[in-house]
Protein backbone atom coordinates (compact mmCIF):
# COMPACT_ATOMS: atom_id res chain seq x y z
CA UNK A 1 0.00 0.00 0.00
CA UNK A 2 3.07 2.15 1.03
CA UNK A 3 4.87 1.78 -2.55
CA UNK A 4 1.35 2.51 -4.57
CA UNK A 5 1.24 5.72 -2.74
CA UNK A 6 4.78 6.53 -3.22
CA UNK A 7 4.44 5.87 -6.86
CA UNK A 8 1.83 8.04 -7.13
CA UNK A 9 3.55 10.61 -5.48
CA UNK A 10 6.73 10.58 -7.49
CA UNK A 11 4.44 10.80 -10.61
CA UNK A 12 2.99 13.53 -9.69
CA UNK A 13 6.29 15.45 -9.01
CA UNK A 14 7.60 14.16 -12.00
CA UNK A 15 4.41 15.81 -13.84
CA UNK A 16 5.32 19.34 -12.03
CA UNK A 17 9.15 19.05 -12.45
CA UNK A 18 10.28 22.20 -14.05
CA UNK A 19 12.36 20.58 -16.69
CA UNK A 20 15.28 22.73 -18.22
CA UNK A 21 13.74 22.71 -21.51
CA UNK A 22 10.46 24.04 -20.05
CA UNK A 23 13.00 26.60 -17.90
CA UNK A 24 14.77 28.11 -20.79
CA UNK A 25 11.36 28.21 -23.30
CA UNK A 26 10.53 30.50 -20.00
CA UNK A 27 13.63 32.50 -19.76
CA UNK A 28 12.76 32.66 -23.80
CA UNK A 29 9.84 33.84 -23.98
CA UNK A 30 10.05 36.26 -20.87
CA UNK A 31 12.86 38.18 -22.75
CA UNK A 32 11.12 37.99 -26.37
CA UNK A 33 8.12 39.54 -24.59
CA UNK A 34 10.65 42.07 -23.27
CA UNK A 35 12.17 42.95 -26.13
CA UNK A 36 8.94 43.56 -28.01
CA UNK A 37 7.46 45.50 -24.95
CA UNK A 38 11.12 47.84 -25.60
CA UNK A 39 10.41 48.78 -28.63
CA UNK A 40 6.47 48.97 -28.59
CA UNK A 41 6.73 50.84 -25.59
CA UNK A 42 8.54 53.90 -27.34
CA UNK A 43 6.78 53.46 -30.50
CA UNK A 44 3.56 54.22 -29.23
CA UNK A 45 4.69 56.67 -27.02
CA UNK A 46 6.08 58.49 -30.09
CA UNK A 47 3.05 58.10 -31.78
CA UNK A 48 0.91 59.84 -28.99
CA UNK A 49 1.31 63.74 -29.92
CA UNK A 50 3.26 65.87 -27.21
CA UNK A 51 0.69 69.36 -25.95
CA UNK A 52 2.12 72.88 -26.97
CA UNK A 53 1.89 74.87 -24.40
CA UNK A 54 -0.22 77.84 -24.94
CA UNK A 55 0.00 80.76 -22.99
CA UNK A 56 -3.10 81.39 -20.89
CA UNK A 57 -2.61 85.21 -21.43
CA UNK A 58 -3.35 86.23 -24.47
CA UNK A 59 -4.27 89.70 -26.05
CA UNK A 60 -5.70 89.89 -29.85
CA UNK A 61 -6.44 92.97 -31.92
CA UNK A 62 -9.37 91.53 -33.62
CA UNK A 63 -10.21 95.02 -35.78
CA UNK A 64 -11.79 98.08 -36.16
CA UNK A 65 -15.12 99.12 -34.55
CA UNK A 66 -15.70 100.55 -37.95
CA UNK A 67 -15.58 97.34 -39.62
CA UNK A 68 -18.53 95.51 -37.36
CA UNK A 69 -21.58 97.30 -38.37
CA UNK A 70 -24.50 96.61 -35.17
CA UNK A 71 -26.18 93.14 -35.62
CA UNK A 72 -23.19 91.41 -37.13
CA UNK A 73 -20.24 89.40 -37.07
CA UNK A 74 -17.58 88.23 -37.77
CA UNK A 75 -14.29 85.19 -37.30
CA UNK A 76 -11.12 86.70 -36.27
CA UNK A 77 -8.17 84.43 -35.10
CA UNK A 78 -7.21 83.83 -31.60
CA UNK A 79 -4.11 82.46 -30.55
CA UNK A 80 -4.03 78.62 -32.69
CA UNK A 81 -7.69 78.62 -32.67
CA UNK A 82 -11.02 81.00 -33.90
CA UNK A 83 -13.26 83.42 -32.48
CA UNK A 84 -16.35 85.10 -32.85
CA UNK A 85 -16.27 88.79 -32.75
CA UNK A 86 -20.27 89.91 -32.03
CA UNK A 87 -21.85 93.42 -32.58
CA UNK A 88 -25.05 93.32 -30.63
CA UNK A 89 -28.26 94.65 -32.81
CA UNK A 90 -28.26 96.98 -29.83
CA UNK A 91 -24.53 98.33 -30.78
CA UNK A 92 -22.10 96.17 -27.76
CA UNK A 93 -19.24 94.28 -28.74
CA UNK A 94 -18.86 90.74 -27.70
CA UNK A 95 -16.13 88.32 -28.16
CA UNK A 96 -16.60 84.45 -27.89
CA UNK A 97 -14.68 81.54 -28.57
CA UNK A 98 -16.31 80.29 -32.11
CA UNK A 99 -15.71 76.79 -30.86
CA UNK A 100 -19.26 74.57 -30.92
CA UNK A 101 -18.86 73.06 -27.22
CA UNK A 102 -20.76 70.28 -28.97
CA UNK A 103 -18.09 68.83 -31.77
CA UNK A 104 -16.20 71.26 -32.17
CA UNK A 105 -17.60 73.04 -36.01
CA UNK A 106 -16.55 76.55 -35.90
CA UNK A 107 -19.85 78.90 -35.09
CA UNK A 108 -21.27 81.84 -37.05
CA UNK A 109 -22.79 84.74 -36.35
CA UNK A 110 -26.94 84.42 -37.76
CA UNK A 111 -28.03 88.07 -38.08
CA UNK A 112 -31.64 86.74 -39.36
CA UNK A 113 -32.23 84.34 -35.64
CA UNK A 114 -29.96 87.41 -34.26
CA UNK A 115 -27.99 84.81 -32.40
CA UNK A 116 -25.04 82.82 -32.58
CA UNK A 117 -25.44 79.59 -34.39
CA UNK A 118 -23.44 76.47 -35.50
CA UNK A 119 -24.08 74.92 -39.06
CA UNK A 120 -22.95 71.95 -38.64
CA UNK A 121 -26.17 70.43 -36.01
CA UNK A 122 -28.26 73.54 -35.48
CA UNK A 123 -26.92 74.10 -32.18
CA UNK A 124 -28.02 77.60 -31.14
CA UNK A 125 -26.10 80.64 -28.58
CA UNK A 126 -27.81 83.59 -27.53
CA UNK A 127 -26.01 86.81 -27.72
CA UNK A 128 -24.34 86.27 -24.32
CA UNK A 129 -23.02 82.94 -25.42
CA UNK A 130 -25.51 80.61 -23.55
CA UNK A 131 -26.68 77.70 -25.85
CA UNK A 132 -30.06 77.92 -25.88
CA UNK A 133 -31.39 75.13 -28.27
CA UNK A 134 -29.84 72.36 -30.18
CA UNK A 135 -26.87 70.13 -29.01
CA UNK A 136 -24.35 72.01 -27.73
CA UNK A 137 -23.61 71.43 -24.12
CA UNK A 138 -22.09 74.09 -22.57
CA UNK A 139 -22.01 77.60 -23.36
CA UNK A 140 -18.94 79.24 -25.40
CA UNK A 141 -16.30 80.75 -23.67
CA UNK A 142 -16.25 84.37 -23.39
CA UNK A 143 -13.40 87.11 -23.40
CA UNK A 144 -12.48 90.76 -22.63
CA UNK A 145 -13.34 93.45 -25.05
CA UNK A 146 -11.78 96.64 -24.94
CA UNK A 147 -12.14 99.48 -27.30
CA UNK A 148 -9.05 101.48 -27.50
CA UNK A 149 -9.63 103.97 -30.26
CA UNK A 150 -10.98 102.80 -33.13
CA UNK A 151 -9.04 99.54 -32.09
CA UNK A 152 -11.04 96.40 -30.95
CA UNK A 153 -8.82 94.56 -28.36
CA UNK A 154 -9.19 90.84 -27.04
CA UNK A 155 -7.67 89.29 -24.24
CA UNK A 156 -8.22 86.22 -22.13
CA UNK A 157 -7.08 85.69 -18.36
CA UNK B 1 -1.53 14.76 -18.01
CA UNK B 2 -2.04 17.09 -20.95
CA UNK B 3 1.65 18.46 -19.75
CA UNK B 4 3.49 15.06 -20.15
CA UNK B 5 1.72 14.58 -24.05
CA UNK B 6 2.52 18.13 -25.23
CA UNK B 7 6.15 17.72 -23.96
CA UNK B 8 6.71 14.31 -25.32
CA UNK B 9 4.79 15.58 -28.64
CA UNK B 10 7.26 18.31 -28.84
CA UNK B 11 9.94 16.35 -28.42
CA UNK B 12 9.07 13.84 -30.67
CA UNK B 13 9.48 17.01 -33.42
CA UNK B 14 5.57 16.68 -33.80
CA UNK B 15 3.34 19.52 -33.33
CA UNK B 16 1.77 19.68 -30.30
CA UNK B 17 -2.44 19.96 -30.60
CA UNK B 18 -2.41 23.29 -30.26
CA UNK B 19 0.23 24.50 -32.68
CA UNK B 20 -1.07 22.11 -35.46
CA UNK B 21 -4.89 23.36 -35.19
CA UNK B 22 -3.98 27.19 -35.43
CA UNK B 23 -1.35 26.22 -37.90
CA UNK B 24 -2.95 23.84 -40.26
CA UNK B 25 -6.10 26.74 -39.88
CA UNK B 26 -4.18 29.34 -40.95
CA UNK B 27 -2.02 27.28 -43.55
CA UNK B 28 -5.78 26.18 -45.11
CA UNK B 29 -6.71 29.61 -45.89
CA UNK B 30 -3.01 31.37 -46.50
CA UNK B 31 -2.26 28.81 -48.56
CA UNK B 32 1.25 29.31 -47.30
CA UNK B 33 2.12 25.25 -47.93
CA UNK B 34 5.13 25.86 -51.12
CA UNK B 35 6.88 29.17 -48.84
CA UNK B 36 7.28 26.08 -46.24
CA UNK B 37 8.67 23.89 -48.72
CA UNK B 38 11.02 26.60 -50.00
CA UNK B 39 11.93 27.50 -46.43
CA UNK B 40 12.37 23.38 -45.57
CA UNK B 41 14.45 22.91 -48.21
CA UNK B 42 16.40 26.01 -48.51
CA UNK B 43 20.35 25.81 -47.04
CA UNK B 44 23.34 27.52 -47.10
CA UNK B 45 26.64 26.25 -47.47
CA UNK B 46 29.38 25.74 -44.70
CA UNK B 47 32.95 27.02 -45.15
CA UNK B 48 35.46 28.85 -43.48
CA UNK B 49 34.22 31.83 -45.24
CA UNK B 50 30.40 31.44 -43.98
CA UNK B 51 30.27 34.32 -41.99
CA UNK B 52 29.86 36.73 -44.53
CA UNK B 53 26.79 35.58 -45.25
CA UNK B 54 25.21 36.93 -42.52
CA UNK B 55 25.58 40.79 -43.61
CA UNK B 56 22.92 40.76 -46.37
CA UNK B 57 20.79 39.57 -44.25
CA UNK B 58 21.88 42.23 -41.54
CA UNK B 59 21.87 45.41 -44.51
CA UNK B 60 17.65 43.92 -44.38
CA UNK B 61 17.35 44.01 -41.06
CA UNK B 62 18.78 47.94 -40.69
CA UNK B 63 17.27 48.97 -44.08
CA UNK B 64 13.64 47.56 -42.04
CA UNK B 65 14.47 49.90 -39.21
CA UNK B 66 15.05 52.59 -41.45
CA UNK B 67 11.35 52.09 -42.89
CA UNK B 68 9.87 52.07 -39.08
CA UNK B 69 11.81 55.14 -37.61
CA UNK B 70 11.30 56.85 -41.43
CA UNK B 71 7.97 56.63 -41.18
CA UNK B 72 7.64 57.17 -37.35
CA UNK B 73 9.70 60.51 -38.38
CA UNK B 74 6.89 61.35 -40.98
CA UNK B 75 4.34 61.81 -38.85
CA UNK B 76 5.74 64.81 -37.11
CA UNK B 77 8.51 66.00 -40.37
CA UNK B 78 7.43 68.72 -41.86
CA UNK B 79 9.13 69.64 -45.37
CA UNK B 80 9.56 73.39 -45.81
CA UNK B 81 12.76 75.76 -45.58
CA UNK B 82 10.60 77.46 -42.66
CA UNK B 83 9.23 74.67 -40.86
CA UNK B 84 12.03 71.60 -41.29
CA UNK B 85 14.41 72.42 -38.82
CA UNK B 86 11.94 73.72 -36.29
CA UNK B 87 10.14 70.37 -36.93
CA UNK B 88 13.15 67.94 -36.53
CA UNK B 89 13.96 69.92 -33.52
CA UNK B 90 10.22 69.85 -32.05
CA UNK B 91 10.78 66.06 -32.62
CA UNK B 92 14.11 65.98 -30.82
CA UNK B 93 13.35 67.87 -27.45
CA UNK B 94 9.16 67.80 -27.29
CA UNK B 95 7.59 64.72 -28.58
CA UNK B 96 8.23 61.38 -26.57
CA UNK B 97 11.13 59.36 -27.86
CA UNK B 98 11.65 61.68 -30.83
CA UNK B 99 15.20 61.71 -30.21
CA UNK B 100 15.54 57.96 -30.05
CA UNK B 101 13.77 57.70 -32.95
CA UNK B 102 15.60 60.29 -34.76
CA UNK B 103 18.73 58.80 -33.78
CA UNK B 104 17.72 55.55 -34.37
CA UNK B 105 16.95 56.59 -38.07
CA UNK B 106 20.18 58.34 -38.57
CA UNK B 107 22.89 55.77 -37.01
CA UNK B 108 20.88 52.60 -38.73
CA UNK B 109 21.06 54.98 -41.75
CA UNK B 110 25.36 54.80 -41.41
CA UNK B 111 25.32 51.69 -40.22
CA UNK B 112 23.18 50.13 -43.12
CA UNK B 113 25.80 51.71 -45.78
CA UNK B 114 28.37 50.18 -43.25
CA UNK B 115 27.42 46.86 -43.40
CA UNK B 116 26.65 47.37 -47.02
CA UNK B 117 29.85 47.59 -48.03
CA UNK B 118 31.30 44.92 -45.86
CA UNK B 119 28.22 42.39 -48.25
CA UNK B 120 29.06 44.28 -51.43
CA UNK B 121 33.40 43.97 -50.60
CA UNK B 122 33.10 40.29 -49.43
CA UNK B 123 30.16 39.30 -52.48
CA UNK B 124 33.11 40.57 -54.33
CA UNK B 125 36.12 38.93 -53.33
CA UNK B 126 34.43 35.57 -52.80
CA UNK B 127 33.40 35.99 -56.91
CA UNK B 128 30.03 35.36 -55.70
CA UNK B 129 29.10 37.41 -59.09
CA UNK B 130 30.07 34.99 -61.08
CA UNK B 131 27.47 33.13 -63.69
CA UNK B 132 24.38 32.61 -62.91
CA UNK B 133 24.87 35.29 -60.37
CA UNK B 134 25.88 38.19 -62.17
CA UNK B 135 22.09 40.45 -62.10
CA UNK B 136 22.02 39.71 -58.20
CA UNK B 137 25.20 41.24 -58.19
CA UNK B 138 24.11 44.08 -60.78
CA UNK B 139 20.62 44.94 -58.85
CA UNK B 140 22.95 44.77 -55.54
CA UNK B 141 24.92 47.58 -57.16
CA UNK B 142 21.76 49.52 -58.14
CA UNK B 143 20.91 49.35 -54.56
CA UNK B 144 24.12 50.55 -53.07
CA UNK B 145 23.72 53.64 -55.69
CA UNK B 146 19.79 53.94 -54.31
CA UNK B 147 21.23 54.00 -50.58
CA UNK B 148 23.89 56.78 -51.51
CA UNK B 149 20.77 58.19 -52.93
CA UNK B 150 18.76 57.99 -49.60
CA UNK B 151 22.07 59.47 -47.48
CA UNK B 152 22.92 62.45 -49.77
CA UNK B 153 18.95 63.10 -50.06
CA UNK B 154 18.07 62.66 -46.33
CA UNK B 155 20.91 64.26 -44.76
CA UNK B 156 19.81 67.54 -46.11
CA UNK B 157 16.02 67.12 -44.62
CA UNK B 158 16.90 68.70 -41.13
CA UNK B 159 17.91 71.73 -43.14
CA UNK B 160 20.62 72.89 -41.21
CA UNK B 161 24.10 74.49 -42.18
CA UNK B 162 26.29 71.98 -42.88
CA UNK B 163 23.68 69.77 -44.84
CA UNK B 164 22.84 72.80 -46.44
CA UNK B 165 26.68 73.11 -47.75
CA UNK B 166 27.07 69.67 -48.87
CA UNK B 167 23.83 69.72 -50.62
CA UNK B 168 25.53 72.83 -52.91
CA UNK B 169 28.76 71.11 -53.40
CA UNK B 170 26.53 68.02 -54.07
CA UNK B 171 24.33 69.58 -56.40
CA UNK B 172 27.01 71.19 -58.24
CA UNK B 173 29.16 68.21 -58.98
CA UNK B 174 26.71 67.17 -61.82
CA UNK B 175 27.60 70.46 -63.83
CA UNK B 176 30.71 69.12 -65.19
CA UNK B 177 29.27 65.96 -67.39
CA UNK B 178 28.54 67.94 -70.90
CA UNK B 179 25.46 68.16 -72.60
CA UNK B 180 23.17 67.27 -69.59
CA UNK B 181 25.10 68.54 -66.85
CA UNK B 182 23.16 71.61 -66.40
CA UNK B 183 19.64 70.16 -66.59
CA UNK B 184 20.52 67.80 -63.83
CA UNK B 185 21.55 69.91 -61.74
CA UNK B 186 18.65 72.15 -61.70
CA UNK B 187 16.67 68.75 -61.95
CA UNK B 188 18.13 68.34 -58.48
CA UNK B 189 17.54 71.32 -57.32
CA UNK B 190 14.57 72.15 -58.27
CA UNK B 191 16.18 75.82 -59.74
CA UNK B 192 19.10 77.60 -59.87
CA UNK B 193 20.33 77.49 -56.08
CA UNK B 194 19.94 75.64 -53.46
CA UNK B 195 16.58 76.65 -51.43
CA UNK B 196 13.64 75.91 -50.21
CA UNK B 197 12.23 73.62 -53.37
CA UNK B 198 15.23 71.89 -53.26
CA UNK B 199 14.50 70.63 -49.82
CA UNK B 200 10.48 69.72 -50.61
CA UNK B 201 12.10 67.92 -53.85
CA UNK B 202 14.68 66.04 -51.97
CA UNK B 203 11.78 65.08 -49.57
CA UNK B 204 10.39 63.50 -52.06
CA UNK B 205 13.09 61.87 -53.52
CA UNK B 206 13.13 60.09 -49.62
CA UNK B 207 10.07 59.47 -49.00
CA UNK B 208 8.61 58.72 -52.26
CA UNK B 209 11.31 57.91 -55.57
CA UNK B 210 13.63 56.19 -53.57
CA UNK B 211 11.36 53.57 -51.52
CA UNK B 212 9.51 53.03 -54.47
CA UNK B 213 12.89 52.12 -56.83
CA UNK B 214 14.32 50.22 -53.86
CA UNK B 215 10.76 47.79 -53.42
CA UNK B 216 11.40 46.77 -56.91
CA UNK B 217 15.23 46.72 -57.16
CA UNK B 218 15.24 44.92 -53.80
CA UNK B 219 11.87 42.79 -55.09
CA UNK B 220 13.96 41.27 -57.62
CA UNK B 221 17.53 40.89 -55.78
CA UNK B 222 15.77 38.93 -53.05
CA UNK B 223 14.03 37.04 -55.73
CA UNK B 224 17.16 36.20 -57.55
CA UNK B 225 18.90 35.37 -54.07
CA UNK B 226 16.38 32.46 -54.15
CA UNK B 227 16.25 31.14 -57.42
CA UNK B 228 20.24 30.61 -57.08
CA UNK B 229 20.88 30.20 -53.40
CA UNK B 230 23.79 31.40 -51.86
CA UNK B 231 27.23 30.76 -53.58
CA UNK B 232 29.91 28.12 -52.57
CA UNK B 233 32.83 30.37 -53.55
CA UNK B 234 35.69 28.68 -56.29
CA UNK B 235 38.47 27.06 -55.83
CA UNK B 236 39.96 24.41 -53.29
CA UNK B 237 39.09 24.42 -49.22
CA UNK B 238 35.02 25.01 -50.37
CA UNK B 239 33.88 21.92 -52.22
CA UNK B 240 33.30 20.72 -49.12
CA UNK B 241 29.58 20.14 -49.65
CA UNK B 242 28.74 20.67 -46.00
CA UNK B 243 25.39 22.91 -45.86
CA UNK B 244 23.38 24.36 -42.76
CA UNK B 245 19.51 24.55 -42.98
CA UNK B 246 18.26 27.74 -43.59
CA UNK B 247 15.32 27.05 -41.17
CA UNK B 248 15.70 27.21 -38.64
CA UNK B 249 19.66 26.81 -37.70
CA UNK B 250 20.64 29.99 -40.34
CA UNK B 251 17.83 32.23 -39.82
CA UNK B 252 17.62 32.07 -35.90
CA UNK B 253 21.46 32.96 -36.01
CA UNK B 254 20.42 36.14 -38.28
CA UNK B 255 17.91 36.56 -35.32
CA UNK B 256 20.76 36.61 -33.18
CA UNK B 257 22.91 39.25 -35.07
CA UNK B 258 19.98 41.59 -35.81
CA UNK B 259 18.86 41.38 -31.73
CA UNK B 260 22.78 42.38 -31.31
CA UNK B 261 22.71 45.50 -33.83
CA UNK B 262 19.73 46.42 -32.38
CA UNK B 263 21.08 46.95 -29.06
CA UNK B 264 23.91 48.62 -30.46
CA UNK B 265 21.87 50.91 -32.17
CA UNK B 266 19.79 51.73 -28.59
CA UNK B 267 22.85 52.31 -27.26
CA UNK B 268 24.37 54.49 -29.79
CA UNK B 269 21.47 56.15 -30.06
CA UNK B 270 21.26 56.70 -26.08
CA UNK B 271 24.91 57.67 -25.74
CA UNK B 272 25.52 59.49 -28.86
CA UNK B 273 22.42 61.00 -29.59
CA UNK B 274 22.52 62.44 -33.22
CA UNK B 275 23.51 66.57 -33.26
CA UNK B 276 20.94 68.85 -34.95
CA UNK B 277 23.11 71.34 -35.89
CA UNK B 278 22.69 75.56 -36.46
CA UNK B 279 19.27 76.12 -38.81
CA UNK B 280 20.48 77.10 -42.38
CA UNK B 281 20.87 80.15 -43.33
CA UNK B 282 20.99 81.04 -47.15
CA UNK B 283 22.99 84.08 -47.10
CA UNK B 284 25.54 83.04 -44.14
CA UNK B 285 28.67 81.95 -46.12
CA UNK B 286 30.05 78.11 -45.24
CA UNK B 287 31.57 77.29 -41.91
CA UNK B 288 34.65 75.88 -41.48
CA UNK B 289 35.18 72.40 -41.50
CA UNK B 290 32.73 71.47 -43.86
CA UNK B 291 32.19 67.86 -45.50
CA UNK B 292 30.06 66.06 -46.30
CA UNK B 293 28.69 62.27 -44.85
CA UNK B 294 31.62 59.70 -44.16
CA UNK B 295 30.39 57.62 -46.91
CA UNK B 296 30.94 60.45 -49.57
CA UNK B 297 34.64 61.25 -47.86
CA UNK B 298 36.40 59.51 -50.03
CA UNK B 299 35.16 60.98 -53.13
CA UNK B 300 34.85 64.28 -51.39
CA UNK B 301 38.84 64.29 -50.39
CA UNK B 302 39.75 62.91 -54.31
CA UNK B 303 38.28 66.37 -55.64
CA UNK B 304 40.09 67.98 -53.02
CA UNK B 305 43.11 66.68 -54.03
CA UNK B 306 42.99 67.25 -57.71
CA UNK B 307 44.72 70.04 -59.40
CA UNK B 308 42.53 72.65 -60.67
CA UNK B 309 43.95 71.93 -64.57
CA UNK B 310 44.63 68.10 -65.66
CA UNK B 311 45.98 67.68 -69.29
CA UNK B 312 43.57 69.75 -71.03
CA UNK B 313 40.73 69.85 -68.72
CA UNK B 314 39.87 70.85 -65.09
CA UNK B 315 40.67 68.85 -62.46
CA UNK B 316 37.30 68.64 -61.14
CA UNK B 317 35.61 67.42 -64.31
CA UNK B 318 38.52 64.79 -64.45
CA UNK B 319 37.90 63.40 -60.92
CA UNK B 320 34.31 63.19 -61.59
CA UNK B 321 33.95 61.85 -65.06
CA UNK B 322 36.83 59.33 -63.84
CA UNK B 323 34.49 57.96 -60.79
CA UNK B 324 31.36 57.61 -62.95
CA UNK B 325 33.79 55.19 -65.33
CA UNK B 326 34.26 53.89 -61.95
CA UNK B 327 30.62 52.85 -61.04
CA UNK B 328 30.13 51.61 -64.51
CA UNK B 329 33.39 49.02 -64.00
CA UNK B 330 31.78 48.62 -60.49
CA UNK B 331 28.22 47.33 -62.04
CA UNK B 332 29.46 45.46 -64.84
CA UNK B 333 32.25 43.45 -63.23
CA UNK B 334 30.52 39.86 -63.68
CA UNK B 335 30.55 40.66 -67.52
CA UNK B 336 34.50 41.71 -67.23
CA UNK B 337 35.36 39.28 -65.32
CA UNK B 338 35.60 35.94 -67.58
CA UNK B 339 37.68 34.06 -65.67
CA UNK B 340 35.34 33.82 -62.70
CA UNK B 341 32.32 33.25 -65.09
CA UNK B 342 34.44 30.02 -65.76
CA UNK B 343 34.92 29.25 -62.13
CA UNK B 344 38.59 29.65 -62.41
CA UNK B 345 40.68 32.16 -59.96
CA UNK B 346 40.68 35.92 -60.97
CA UNK B 347 43.58 36.80 -59.55
CA UNK B 348 43.49 40.39 -61.25
CA UNK B 349 40.12 41.44 -60.09
CA UNK B 350 41.04 40.49 -56.68
CA UNK B 351 43.65 43.16 -57.24
CA UNK B 352 41.47 45.79 -58.03
CA UNK B 353 38.72 45.62 -55.69
CA UNK B 354 41.51 45.39 -52.92
CA UNK B 355 43.17 48.46 -54.80
CA UNK B 356 39.74 49.81 -54.54
CA UNK B 357 39.31 48.96 -50.70
CA UNK B 358 42.59 50.30 -49.66
CA UNK B 359 41.72 53.88 -51.68
CA UNK B 360 38.27 53.94 -50.04
CA UNK B 361 39.89 53.51 -46.45
CA UNK B 362 42.83 56.10 -46.86
CA UNK B 363 41.10 58.38 -48.66
CA UNK B 364 38.20 58.54 -46.17
CA UNK B 365 40.62 58.20 -43.62
CA UNK B 366 42.58 61.80 -44.85
CA UNK B 367 38.97 62.90 -45.06
CA UNK B 368 38.52 62.63 -41.33
CA UNK B 369 42.01 63.49 -40.16
CA UNK B 370 41.86 66.94 -42.66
Amino acid sequence: MNSVKQDVRDEMERMNKTTRRSFLDYLLGTSVGAVVVSICYPVLSFLTPPRVAESADLTVVAGKVKDIPPNSGRIFKFGSRAALLVRTPAGEIRAFSATCTHLDCTVQYRDDLRGIWCACHDGHYDLQGRNVSGPPPRPLEQFKVNVRGDEIVVSRG
Amino acid sequence: MKTTTDFKERASGRPTEAQSGAAEWLRNRLGTSPLEEIAAEKTVPRHRHSLWYYFGGMTLFLFSIQVVTGILLLLYYRPSAEEAFESVQFIMTDVSFGWLVRSLHSWSANLMIAVLFVHMFSVFFLKAYRRPRELTWVTGVLLLFISLGFGFSGYLLPWNKLAFFATRVGTEIPRVFPFFGDFMMRFLRGGDEVTGATLTRFFGFHVAILPALTTLILGVHLWLVQCHGMSRPPGPGYENGKTMKFWPNFLLRDIMGWLFALGLLAALAAIFPWELGEKADPFASAPAGIRPEWFFLFSFETLKLLPAHLWFMEGETLGVLAFAVGAAFWLLVPFLDKRAARGLPSRAFTAIGLLVLIYIIVMTAIGFLA
